[in-house]
């Protein structure tokens, strides 16, 4: 394994709370380069020959295993392109965790654009875990645009909890899923943006099987002068159940737009949209000020709480 | 001890002073329990709020064991060790029992000790620990949550504004034994109440009745209570088909 120096240690542990090598499968990518690699049994990692990136197989029945392929990044100026695919086996329960972490100390942009596909098999349950964070001084750009494709089939479960705290200047990120029937997706997201930073998310699920659902919640706070955009979609194209939420906090000069669409194609589609933004209620710093904390005490544990 | 001195407060509406409350002299002794009591509108709750300061009074002045805290903000009242009970309590979505009693203990609790103030005030601790103080949360949980807050902060002076609202009279009764055993085991302290409820008047040292800004009435719970029983017996008969908080109920 290649040796990673303390910044690339620090990015590790930021988004897949890795303090040394992970059990199980795992892939690290470090400046464009692979920094350690191992397969199990049951999880197979090989490179892609045509385009940069992995092809994670996961044997059917495999149980209780988890891959890990996070992805730091140091090096000023770097922009790169990785098309990610899994393939989850029947009945297969793992877990995968993703993530990128920029420290740009330089004056040019640093990018990663990471294109992820899960095929998840009938009855695979998966769970997915993506953090993004930036650090360094530089005034050069640290920016991420995740895409995410999710193709389940019967019977197949989906979790995705995706977590952007701090430090990405520029984030477009797209996730699409395709539901069979009895397919389930439950997605997290926690998002905070400062400074002059700029977050887009945008979903379009197709709830395309009898019985399938979708939850999708997105909590965030943008704070400074920075923006936000939460744009989720759901069809639901049979009886289905479908639910999105984006629940945000606004301070300072922050900005969001939330952009509702729920589209109903079959008349046993059941589908819920919520939004609500509106800035830290005043009662709640009072309330966290008369046990004590300052005003600027009582903000800090109000987000903290929020963005759990 | 905390002490009132000429406190008023005034606030304009449509470009016209209102008096809440008008020039109120008090004196809160330690180790008594004090309620406040009165008919609505007369500036019960706004007197709790000027004392933990998030109203500031128009005029008066406010001395805690001799120090003036009139100008103090709510959090330097409450690391003097004002503690305060909201009529209404708030809730948060993502921070738990847990966080807000550590919050309230200023330190890091254990589980444990976290679990005893809940238990103290009457709820099944391993049962709440981990919730969210969010809405899933009934009136009652949350005044019981609320009021454990105060009791983990060890205050001088515990503030409580309407313990009583929200909560079904099977939480009531068991509010009534957390405050008589603060009053039993108080020790350089005081407790303030704010209630309508008899049953609260009933484990006073002293009362304070308050109407329309100004003291009417005040002294031991046996000097003022027959009185103030009396009058509301005779309220109540006059207004036997309009609305009544309940039996207790004295206003």
């Amino acid at each position: 394994m290649v040796k990673l120096d303390e910044i690339q240690k620090r990015l590790l542990m930021e988004v897949a709370d890795l303090h040394a090598v992970p059990e199980g499968a795992y892939n690290i990518r470090s400046n464009s380069q692979s920094a350690g690699r191992r397969s199990t049994a049951n999880i197979e990692i090989v490179s892609k020959t045509d385009v940069s990136g992995l092809e994670v197989h996961i044997a059917p029945g495999t149980k209780n295993e988890s891959v890990h392929i996070p992805v730091v990044m140091t090096q000023s100026g770097l922009k790169e392109l990785v098309y990610n695919d899994f393939f989850i086996g029947e009945d297969a329960d793992v877990v995968i965790v993703a993530g990128c972490g920029i420290d740009n100390c330089g004056n040019q942009d640093s990018e990663h654009d990471g294109i992820h596909r899960f095929y998840v098999g009938k009855n695979a349950r998966v769970r997915y875990v993506e953090k993004h964070y930036g650090s360094g001084s530089g005034t050069g750009k640290r920016i991420l645009n995740p895409g995410t494709e999710v193709y389940q089939e019967e019977g197949s479960s989906v979790e995705m909890e995706m977590v952007q705290i701090k430090g990405v200047d520029d984030t477009e990120r797209t996730t699409t899923a395709k539901l069979a029937a009895n397919a389930r997706l439950v997605v997290r997201e926690r998002l905070m943006t400062h400074g002059s930073q700029r977050a887009i998310s945008t979903y379009a699920v197709e709830l395309n099987g009898e019985g399938s659902s979708a939850d999708i919640v997105s909590r965030s706070v943008a704070r400074d002068d920075s923006f936000q955009k939460f744009d989720a979609k759901i069809a639901g194209n049979a009886p289905c159940s479908g639910h999105t939420e984006c629940d945000s906090i606004i301070m300072d000069n922050g900005r969001i737009l939330a952009v509702p669409g729920l589209e109903a194609n079959n008349v046993d589609a059941a589908l819920v949209h919520e939004a609500a933004i509106g800035k830290i209620a005043g009662e709640q710093i009072v309330k966290l000020m008369t046990l004590g904390l300052t005003e600027a005490e009582a903000e800090e544990q109000i987000i903290n709480g929020f963005l759990r | 001890m905390l002490e009132l001195k000429q406190v008023s407060f005034d606030v304009s509406a449509d470009g016209q002073e209102k008096e809440i409350i008008r020039g109120i002299d008090l004196t809160i002794p330690d180790n008594k329990l004090v309620v406040v009591t009165g008919p609505n509108g007369g500036g019960k709750s706004t007197l709790a709020r000027l004392i933990a300061g998030i109203e500031m009074p128009t005029g008066g002045q406010i001395l805690l064991d001799g120090e003036d805290i009139t100008g103090l903000s709510v959090t330097e009242r409450a690391r003097r060790g004002i503690g305060f009970a909201f009529q209404q309590p708030v809730r948060f979505k993502g921070i738990r029992v847990l966080d807000l009693i550590r919050i309230a203990a200023g330190r890091h609790l254990s589980v444990a000790d976290a679990c005893r103030y809940l238990s103290a005030v009457g709820l099944c601790a391993r049962e709440y620990i981990d919730r969210e103080v969010n809405a899933s949360l009934s009136g009652g949980e949350l005044k019981r949550i609320e009021i454990a807050t105060v009791l983990a902060r060890k205050c001088v002076l515990s503030v409580f504004d309407e313990p009583e609202a929200g909560i079904d009279l099977w939480s009531f009764q068991n509010l009534i034994e957390v405050f008589r055993h603060m009053r039993e085991t108080i020790k350089d302290s005081s407790i303030l109440i704010i209630s309508h409820q008899e049953r609260i008047l009933n484990i006073a040292d002293e009362i304070i009745v308050l109407k329309d800004g100004e003291i009417i009435d005040r002294g031991s719970r046996d000097d003022v209570l027959p009185a103030l029983i009396g009058t509301a017996a005779a309220v109540r008969r006059c207004e036997r088909n309009g609305f009544e908080e309940g039996e207790d109920a004295l206003w």
